[in-house]
């Protein structure tokens, strides 16, 4: 190609925009779509309370899914993330119940997931482990030493600042907890990290051309240990809001957690070859798997169906992706 | 050793800005440098050429600081310098290009071209909150490739719509925008066509004549011949003749740098071996 032809290129001009906020577009006409399907085909979907029902569901995956977002962006995975949530509510549950300051508690339970996301980082970035194995060994290691600690059995929340997520004030007559506030603050912060700051650049870069983000000088490997600990940090906040949701401890809980923010970060949008995707894309992802699950059953479908509409949403997604990535060659 | 400037038939004007003595690099039993010698004067174009195994992109790796060699040293500007990283270079003002296009394809051309040197707001927005000028680095970008005269379609274009040329037209970009000394070549039109090589070969001739020296690594001869203000030619680890392209048809270049033919610095390399 020559210079003359240049005018041709004049549609890629919403700058860095179109790499990371325009592929949320498309998931959110599915979102709206299907919102409106459901509206119309039942009468309790648009109930204010239902709306409500509708994001609290959500609110435990979607926050599993932004430490997933970001650690897909890298190029990496993260098969992990539900079992280290499920141990920071095993840890924080048995010892508020073993009597220790209920916040002393939580913090501990917030920083173990952190060290898991240190060790996960280490071996990601250090040792060059691909994130597959590593996040599967650590699902293992994670889930059992979890049981360990449990000891056979689950531990009932009945600390207020346990339970403090799960609580709600009311505006204009649906339910808002204290975790969808969270959650939204939590997608608000780490927008800001990846689209404001260097740090987000870097992060994009490293999954899009690693060794390019090696030879203009990026740190790669601090960042990525960055970014796995600031995703296991936010397993920890996870933990904390499904304590808030589901007041029990429970060592079996989030078994198919990692799946499903796999699912809603692949239907937001972003691809799983990294270095693409928005991070309210994942959001959406995760409303539309939220929003689907809620539809279908009130329309009185078989909850099977659920699964198998989540299925093809998942392929559509990444047909679509590589469809698009394909254009661009 | 007695390869050093003086034995030098090439008339030389500019100060020496980068130089390389006598450098020796091992790798087990094979020598890919051995004893090799190089110097980058102010303003020019200085070709780096051999055939493979010539040890020329080792070479490059000592000046940009990806290999340590066993001997010899590297001078900047006359004072010797230790190149540990890739970093040291870059922290003196030496910027490299490589081959393959060091570029991140989805991301626009303005976030490439700054892409880990972001320039952050003034004040508590970005010492504390960390944010982004975007607007200062794109205004600086826009300037930047207007001074270069390289044509983008828009500096919000992600470079995986560019053409190759263009991609890398912004590596070549960000090396000039960035580099205070001088600029490394690692054969920059490899990857390319004839006529998108054209744009970076233009590029490269520009940079030259806003003063930056420029060495250029490469194996493409007509591209050398082009471009070089003098041609080094190594051979085995060393450099056997340094000549223009006034001086030397490139028949005799290749000639000089297969071994058919001896080159002006044939006595001291064959005398050390």
């Amino acid at each position: 190609m020559s210079l003359n032809a240049a005018p041709s290129f004049n549609r890629g001009t919403v700058s860095l925009g179109r790499a990371i906020s325009t592929p949320a577009v498309g998931p959110l006409v599915v979102l709206l779509a299907f919102g409106a399907i459901f509206s119309l085909s039942t009468h309790t979907f648009l109930a204010v309370g239902n709306l409500s029902l509708v994001i609290q569901q959500s609110v435990i995956v979607g926050t599993l899914a932004i430490g997933q977002t970001m650690i897909i962006l890298t190029g990496g995975i993260d098969l992990a993330n539900g079992a280290v949530a499920v141990l920071g509510t095993i840890v924080a549950g048995r010892l508020v119940n073993d009597g220790h300051n209920p916040v002393l508690c939580l913090l501990f339970a917030i920083f173990l997931c952190t060290v898991v996301g240190l060790g996960a980082g280490l071996l990601v970035s250090r040792l060059m482990l691909p994130p597959f194995i590593v996040t599967l060994g650590l699902l293992g290691i994670v889930t059992a030493a979890t049981r360990l600690i449990a000891q056979g059995g689950s531990f009932p929340v009945t600390d207020d600042l346990l339970g403090w997520t799960g609580n709600s004030f009311i505006v204009d007559g649906s339910g808002v907890t204290y975790g969808m506030l969270i959650m939204f603050g939590l997608y608000s912060l780490v927008w800001y990290l990846l689209t404001q700051t260097a740090w987000g650049r870097h992060v994009y870069a490293i999954g899009n051309n690693r060794l390019a983000a090696r030879l203009v000088g990026i740190p790669v490997q601090n960042r990525l240990l960055s970014v796995y600990m600031f995703a296991a940090f936010l397993y920890g906040i996870g933990a904390w809001l499904a304590l808030g949701r589901i007041p029990n401890a429970d060592p079996n809980a989030l078994q198919n957690a990692n799946l499903d923010s796999i699912t809603a970060v692949v239907i937001g949008g972003t691809s799983l070859f990294g270095g693409r995707g928005s991070i309210w894309g994942t959001l959406v992802g995760t409303l539309i798997v939220s929003v689907l699950r809620n539809g279908l059953t009130l329309s009185g479908f078989d909850p099977l169906w659920q699964d198998l509409v989540t299925g093809v949403l998942v392929i559509s997604a990444v047909a679509v992706d590589q469809i698009s990535r394909g254009k661009q060659r | 050793m007695s390869a050093h400037p003086e034995n030098v038939t090439v008339p030389a004007k500019g100060e020496i800005v980068l130089e390389a003595r006598n450098i020796v690099k091992r790798y087990g039993h094979v020598t890919a440098l051995d004893g090799a010698n190089l110097e980058l004067r102010a303003g020019e174009v200085l070709a780096v050429i051999g055939d493979n195994g010539a040890g020329k992109s080792t070479m490059v790796k000592v000046l940009c600081g990806a290999v340590v060699p066993d001997e010899g040293q590297v001078l900047l500007d006359g004072v010797p310098v230790h190149f540990g990283s890739p970093l040291d270079p870059r922290k003196r003002g030496i910027e490299t290009v490589y081959q393959d296009l060091a570029v991140a394809p989805a991301l626009d051309i303005a976030t490439n071209l700054f892409l880990g040197r972001e320039l952050r707001c003034r004040g508590i927005l970005g010492s504390w909150f960390r944010l982004l000028d975007k607007r200062k680095m794109k205004t600086e970008a826009q300037k930047e490739m207007a001074e270069l005269k390289f044509h983008l379609p828009s500096i919000d274009s992600a470079v995986e719509d560019l053409s190759g040329g263009q991609r890398q037209g912004v590596a070549v970009a960000r090396a000039a925008i960035f580099a205070r000394r001088l600029v490394i070549m690692d054969e920059p039109t490899a990857a390319l066509g004839v006529r998108e090589s054209g744009e970076v070969l233009n590029l490269i001739r520009t940079i030259r004549d806003r003063g930056l020296p420029v060495l250029l690594i490469s194996h493409n001869m007509p591209h050398v011949f082009e471009l070089a203000d003098r041609i080094n030619i190594m051979r085995l680890g060393r450099r056997v003749a340094l000549t223009t392209p006034q001086q030397h048809s490139m028949g005799e270049v290749v000639a000089i740098m297969t071994g058919a033919m001896p080159g002006n610095e044939q006595a001291s390399g064959e005398d050390a071996a």
